[in-house]
């Protein structure tokens, strides 16, 4: 029996807290993945395969793939421009512009493809002109990729700000005095320091934007085969009664979902690493 | 860009103004144009018309249901989020960091596929509804079920504002507390849980607010039965189906007002953290 500190809990009370705690993550969280891989193997391997290689399913992998090549990269770029506007600099309006950054976070998915139908949709404002010049944004591709980098739009720089915020001007104004160039400094000396923090972004950017749902379904108009990425492709199937189908596509995300957990427990624990070897 | 320097202090790093410019574009662009675009389109409606939209009988219901299970599972996961914060800080077990990193399971894990596998879990015949129908009780296709997937996504945002307070806390408060001759239960009540309620308040508010746009995972459980289970995205969702773009609008106005109320109060909870001495 070890030996309890007095300022914890009675082993009683300490079983009940564990029992509470753990058995709620169980059912809500533990449960439901486990459902989607028992149902999506439920009919065996061969099925599970079919599911994956059929040419709608593959053309859906091949769409999300698209989004997030377009959306991800922008956004760590806007991510890398904003944080360091942000972080290396004291302006007016500074704590205001942070908020608006955050904005897409707390708008409903369902609204955030809601804006851009409003806008480029037949009836929105850009539609006619848009008509005459023959480009389609909604029901199309453009209107998945706008939607996306609209969703994923504040996860690479909320990450990077409050990092750069911490590490503070010092190293990069010694590099500017020492006769560096602005973008050799960010190469030589900024990057190294936020390689881990921009790789978490990029990872959590990159999962929502596979598995963005709400918005997408709104923009998509959910023509098969060409604009249906894999969470939509998920609901048709699942819609259509093609359960094994629908979770054996499923299981494809819930994996992305585990490796991106993985990875960022990962990052977290260089990460922590690191900071302490910083500071330290 | 000359007129963004007069805004800020004098550094001698360089790339303000074109990093600035560039934030401000690609903000204005993504989110602002297209967001207040919404608002110029519902001012459009006359008010009387805007009334009608937003406060229709079948609107008022799904109100009901949205901002009501919101509220009651970010309660529920207020109780249980701190049970599972309160014994990832402070007790040690087996598996420990996997159980914390399947805390973010609900964010890494696409909305339509935890959707699809609370149903699954939940229908008459899955594995938790088949206990659950010989006691008469209904999970999918009713409130209850959209409770439950608000719950599933709600919960990170407790454990993940308040783990970090747990782990930090004075232990030599408590230390103190018990000298006095308290019992653990009101060094609890008197000196914990009072350094933990701004953290609290602000997962609290960040899970409801996440809970009202919440989209992929409630429409396959909710069964959306028209005033009786039906989220006010999913009719925002209707409504653009049958290109009723005003009235969509109208909705979504209101959503977005009150996600914007949310956002302020997020805001003002944190800052309200970061200066109470107790909780930091």
């Amino acid at each position: 029996m070890k030996y309890r500190s007095p300022t914890s809990e009675s082993c009683g009370v300490q079983a009940v807290l564990m029992l509470l705690g753990l058995g709620f993550m169980g059912i809500l969280v533990a449960l439901p993945m486990a459902v989607i891989f028992v149902e999506a193997f439920r009919q065996g391997w061969q099925t599970y395969r079919d599911a994956l290689v059929n040419p709608q399913a593959l053309s859906a992998i091949r769409l999300t793939l698209l989004i997030s090549a377009i959306a991800v990269p922008l956004n760590v770029l806007f991510g890398l421009a904003a944080s360091w506007a942000i972080a290396k600099f004291d302006f007016v309006g500074k704590r205001l512009l942070i908020t608006f950054i955050d904005l897409p976070f707390s708008v409903s998915p369902v609204i955030s493809g809601l804006i851009y139908v409003l806008l480029f949709g037949a009836n929105g404002y850009f539609g006619e002109w848009l008509d005459a010049h023959d480009v389609q944004i909604i029901f199309a591709v453009p209107g998945l990729v706008i939607a996306t980098i609209f969703v994923t739009f504040p996860f690479v720089a909320r990450e990077l700000i409050p990092l750069m915020e911490e590490q503070g001007t010092e190293e990069e104004e010694a590099a500017i005095m020492l006769g560096a160039s602005g973008f050799r400094t960010f190469l030589s000396v900024t990057l190294p320091n936020i390689k881990w923090g921009l790789l978490y972004g990029v990872l959590l950017c990159n999962a929502r934007a596979m598995g963005e749902f709400g918005a997408v379904s709104v923009v998509s108009g959910h023509i098969r085969g060409h604009t249906d990425t894999i969470p939509l492709h998920v609901e048709i199937l699942y819609n259509e009664y093609n359960f094994v189908a629908a979770f054996a596509v499923a299981s494809i995300l819930t994996m992305l979902a585990l490796v991106t957990l993985l990875l960022k427990s990962l990052i977290e624990f260089k990460f922590a690493r690191e900071i302490r070897a910083q500071k330290g | 860009m000359q007129f963004f320097h007069t805004l800020k202090k004098p550094s001698i790093i360089p790339g303000f103004g074109l990093t600035l410019a560039f934030t401000l574009a690609y903000l204005a662009v993504i989110v602002i144009l297209p967001l207040s675009g919404l608002f110029f389109k519902a001012s459009a409606l006359t008010l009387s018309e805007f009334w009608q939209t937003a406060t229709s009988d079948r609107v008022m219901h799904a109100y009901k249901i949205s901002f009501g299970l919101s509220f009651i599972a970010a309660l529920i996961n207020s109780f249980f989020g701190l049970i599972i914060a309160w014994i990832l800080a402070r007790y040690h077990f087996p598996f420990k960091k996997i159980v914390d990193a399947m805390v973010d399971l609900p964010f890494a894990l696409p909305t339509a596929v935890a959707g699809i596998a609370l149903t699954a879990l939940y229908a008459p015949k899955g594995w938790i509804g088949q206990y659950l129908e010989p006691l008469g009780v209904k999970v999918a296709f009713t409130p209850l079920g959209i409770l439950v997937a608000l719950l599933f996504i709600g919960l990170p945002f407790i454990v993940r504002t308040v783990e970090p307070i747990l782990q930090d806390a004075d232990r030599e408060l408590e230390e103190a507390a018990l000298s006095l001759g308290a019992t653990r239960w009101q060094t609890f009540r008197q000196v914990i849980f009072p350094s933990i309620v701004p953290a609290l308040l602000t997962g609290f508010a960040m899970a409801f607010a996440r809970g009202l746009g919440e989209y992929g995972s409630v429409i396959f459980i909710a069964g959306n039965i028209p005033q009786v289970s039906e989220i006010v995205p999913l009719f925002i969702v209707i409504k653009l189906e049958q290109y009723d773009y005003a009235g969509a609008t109208a909705i979504a106005c209101v959503m977005l007002v009150a996600s914007f109320i949310l956002l302020f109060i997020i805001n003002w909870l944190q800052s309200w953290a970061g200066k109470n001495p107790a909780a930091a």
